[in-house]
C-alpha cells in the first residue's frame, strides 16, 4: 500500500545526525579510536604470535615420534595389597631406538593428515679447538629436512648442494665457526658421547640470527650422524613429521601415537609455555581492545541519550501523528548507526596506517621487521563486533524513546 | 440512509489515580457527525483536555467504548491506533510542537511521508497547498524555528490537515494567538467543515469562537452539562 519508498524515518535521523554536527563527529571520534585500536593490537599481536609459532617450526616439526626411555617395571604386579616387593628400577638398556624405522616412515607417509616426513638422528659433541674443547651437537639433514625446517635458507656460505655431494661434509653455525677459527673448505674434529671421532669438512655455514643455536649446532649427512653414536644404518632418533594442519597436531600426534606405538609429541605440548604464554597475551589485547569498543559505544549512548532527551516532544508529536513504537525506534538506531558506520570507517583507515606504520619498524635479530599482520579477517571482526556495539548503543535508548507516552508530555 | 456519526463515545469514565483516585470523566456519551465544526468548552480543570485525548486515541486508559468512522476503537493495539492517527486524525496544539530543524514545507510532509499513500511529488504539492490556504506559501523553504508563534501555528495546521483527515481535534489551538490570527484559524476551520465535509473538534475558552460554530459541548465536572 506504500506508493513511494521514501523513507521518513531515515530522513528524521540524518536531519538530526547534521544538525548535531559538533556533537556526532565526537563521538564518531571515539568509535574511531575504539575500532583502530581494536584492529591495531589484535594485528599485532596476531603478527607476534605467528612469528612465534613460525620460529618454534624452524627447530621443531609439528609431530616428533620417539621411542621413550624405558623404566624396567617389577616382575610381579605391584596392586600395593599383601606382598612388598623390592624392585630396583633402571632404563632398560637399547630401549630408545625405533625398530624398522623405514617401515613406519612408510606407514606415516600413506597417512592423509601427513604433509611430509623426515628420519632425524642428533647427538651431543665435542668440537675440538685446539686444546679446549666446545660442546654443541650435530643434526643429521637430508632433502626433507631442509625443506621442513627451511634449513636452505639459512645458509650463507656454501651450498646445500656441496652437502649431499660431500659425505663427510658439515654445516656448522656461524658462532661455532668462528670459534673453530674455521673456513669454508677447513677440516673440523668433533667427537661424540660414545668417544667416536671423525675430522669432517666445512662445506657451508648457517646463521639463524639466534646467538644460542649459531653457536652450537652442526648439520651432518645422516651416516655421520649414526657412526658419530656408534649405530648401524638403521638407526633413527626420532621421525619428524609435518601435517597439512598444524593447529589439529594434538589429536592427530595422539593418533599417531596408537598408530605406531611409539610415543608422539605435539608440537603445542613440546612448546607449551611458549603456547601458554601466546594465549595469554591474546587475550589480554582482546580483553584491553574491547573494552576500549566498549568506551566508544558509550559515546554513542550518551549522544542518543541527549538527543531523546532534547527531542522528547518531538517524539511524542511524531508519536501523536501516527508514528509507531519501531518507527521511533528505527529513527534512532539508525542515528547511533550512521555515527557508528562514520567511526568504523574512519576507524579502519586510522588502524591500516598504523599498521602500515609498525611494519616499516626495524626491530633486528633473528625478527627483522616488526612482525605485524594485515589481515582482512581482522578487520572484519573488529567492524563486526563495532556494529554490534553500535546497534546496543542505539538500541537501549531508542527503546526508551519508543515507549514514551505523547499524552503525558503534550498536555503539559 | 442516515449516515453513522464519525465519532462517537459510549459512556466513557475515567480515572486519575494520582495524588488521590478521582473520576475525571464521568460516563460521556456524544455523537459528532460529519462535516460538524464542534467547540468543546467549560471551566479549566473541567476534563476537556482529558476528553480530547481520549478521543484521539492516544489515552487508552478509560473505561466504556469509543468509535470513529464507524470503527471500534477501543481495545486496539497500539500500532492500529498509530496507523488510524496517522490516517483519519488531524491534531493541533495551543503549542505547535513543529520539528525545529526541519523546514515548514518537510514539517507539513512528514504525517504525509509516514502514510506513503501518495509520491514524494504528489506529497510536496500537496504541502505546498495546505501552506498556501494558510497564507504560508512564501515561508515553506525557512526552518520553522524562525519564523513567529502566529506563522508556526498555522504550519501546524497545515500539517494537520495534509492527509485530509477525516477529523481535526484542537486543543485551545487558538489559546496564543491574537485575534487577527485566531479569525484566519476560524475562517478555515469553518471551511474545511462546509466544503470539505471535514470534522472539527476544538476545546476552546474563546466565547465569540464558540459562538460561532456549529454546536457547542459543555463540560462540568467530568459530565457534559445539559443546559444548552
Ligand atoms: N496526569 C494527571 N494526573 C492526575 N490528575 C490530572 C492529570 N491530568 C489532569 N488532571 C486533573 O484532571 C482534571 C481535568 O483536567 P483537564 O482535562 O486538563 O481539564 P481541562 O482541559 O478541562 O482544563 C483536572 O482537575 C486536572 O488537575
Ligand atoms: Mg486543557
Amino acid at each position: 500500500m506504500k506508493r513511494n519508498n521514501y523513507n521518513i524515518n531515515s530522513y528524521i535521523s540524518t536531519t538530526y545526525v547534521i544538525s548535531q554536527r559538533r556533537l556526532t563527529l565526537i563521538a564518531s571520534l571515539g568509535v574511531t579510536i575504539g575500532i583502530a585500536i581494536y584492529i591495531f593490537m589484535i594485528s599485532l599481536s596476531s603478527g607476534v604470535d605467528r612469528f612465534s609459532t613460525a620460529s618454534i617450526f624452524k627447530n621443531t616439526s609439528h609431530i616428533k615420534i620417539y621411542k621413550n626411555e624405558k623404566i624396567s617395571a617389577p616382575l610381579i604386579d605391584n596392586d600395593g595389597k599383601n606382598i612388598g616387593v623390592i624392585i630396583n628400577p633402571r632404563i632398560v638398556p637399547e630401549s630408545d631406538r625405533i625398530v624398522n624405522p623405514l617401515q613406519l616412515i612408510d606407514l606415516l607417509n600413506r597417512q592423509t593428515s601427513v604433509q611430509s616426513v623426515s628420519p632425524q638422528v642428533s647427538a651431543n659433541v665435542f668440537y675440538a679447538a685446539g686444546k679446549s674443547q666446545i660442546s654443541g651437537h650435530i643434526v643429521s639433514i637430508n632433502e626433507e629436512a631442509d625443506r621442513m625446517f627451511n634449513i636452505g635458507s639459512t645458509i650463507v656460505e656454501g651450498s646445500m648442494e656441496d652437502m649431499h655431494n660431500t659425505a663427510n661434509g658439515i654445516i656448522p653455525g656461524v658462532g661455532v665457526a668462528e670459534k673453530l677459527n674455521a673456513r669454508l673448505g677447513d677440516n673440523i674434529s668433533i667427537t661424540s658421547s660414545r668417544n667416536v671421532t671423525k675430522i669432517l669438512k666445512v662445506v657451508g655455514l648457517f646463521s639463524t640470527k639466534n646467538q644460542g643455536t649459531d653457536d652450537t649446532k652442526s648439520y651432518v649427512n645422516m651416516p655421520v650422524a649414526q657412526q658419530l653414536l656408534a649405530e648401524g644404518p638403521d638407526y633413527v632418533s626420532v621421525i619428524n613429521v609435518n601435517i597439512t594442519d598444524y593447529d589439529k597436531a594434538v589429536s592427530v600426534a595422539r593418533h599417531f601415537s596408537f598408530l605406531t606405538g611409539y610415543d608422539a609429541e605435539d608440537w603445542i605440548t613440546a612448546n607449551e609455555s611458549t603456547v601458554a604464554s601466546e594465549d595469554m597475551r591474546a587475550l589480554l589485547f582482546s580483553a584491553i581492545s574491547f573494552s576500549i569498543l566498549l568506551v566508544a559505544g558509550f559515546g554513542i549512548y550518551n549522544i542518543l541519550n541527549m538527543t531523546i532527551k532534547q527531542k522528547i516532544d518531538e517524539i511524542a508529536i511524531l508519536k501523536a501523528m501516527g508514528f509507531q513504537g519501531k518507527d521511533v525506534i528505527r529513527i534512532f538506531v539508525q542515528q547511533g548507526l550512521i555515527i557508528g558506520l562514520i567511526g568504523m570507517l574512519l576507524g579502519v583507515i586510522l588502524s591500516s596506517i598504523l599498521i602500515f606504520l609498525v611494519s616499516k619498524v626495524y626491530i633486528g635479530g633473528d625478527i627483522g621487521f616488526f612482525p605485524v599482520v594485515f589481515e582482512f579477517s581482522i578487520f572484519a571482526e573488529g567492524l563486526l563486533f563495532g556494529l554490534i556495539i553500535t546497534i546496543c548503543a542505539g538500541y537501549i535508548p531508542a527503546r526508551k524513546a519508543a515507549n514514551v507516552d505523547p499524552v503525558a508530555i503534550l498536555r503539559k | 440512509m442516515p449516515s453513522e456519526p464519525v465519532l462517537q463515545t459510549d459512556k466513557i469514565i475515567k480515572y486519575f489515580h494520582e495524588p488521590v483516585k478521582f473520576k475525571v470523566l464521568d460516563g460521556i456519551s456524544i455523537a459528532i457527525n460529519r462535516g460538524e465544526f464542534v467547540s468543546l468548552v467549560g471551566k479549566s480543570g473541567s476534563g476537556k483536555s482529558t476528553l480530547l485525548y481520549v478521543l484521539s486515541t492516544m489515552d487508552t486508559d478509560y473505561e466504556g467504548r469509543l468509535k470513529i468512522d464507524g470503527e471500534t476503537i477501543t481495545g486496539q493495539k497500539q500500532n492500529s491506533l498509530a496507523t488510524i492517527r496517522n490516517e483519519k486524525i488531524g491534531f493541533v496544539f495551543q503549542f505547535h510542537y513543529l520539528l525545529p530543524e526541519f523546514t515548514c514545507l518537510k514539517n507539513v510532509m512528514i504525517p504525509a511521508l509516514r502514510l506513503g499513500k501518495y509520491s514524494y511529488r504528489e506529497i510536496e504539492e500537496k504541502a505546498y497547498h495546505k501552506l498556501e490556504i494558510l497564507g504560508m506559501k512564501e515561508q515553506a523553504l525557512k526552518l520553522s524555528s524562525k519564523l513567529s508563534g502566529g506563522q508556526q501555528q498555522r504550519v501546524a495546521i497545515a500539517r494537520a490537515l495534509i492527509n485530509d483527515p477525516l477529523i481535526i481535534m484542537g486543543d485551545e489551538p487558538t489559546g496564543n494567538l491574537d485575534s487577527k490570527n485566531t479569525d484566519i484559524v476560524f475562517d478555515i476551520f469553518r471551511q474545511l467543515s462546509q466544503e470539505e465535509k471535514q470534522t472539527i473538534l476544538v476545546v476552546t475558552h474563546d466565547n465569540d469562537f464558540a459562538q460561532k460554530s456549529d454546536r457547542i459541548i459543555e463540560m462540568k465536572d467530568g459530565g457534559i452539562n445539559m443546559r444548552l
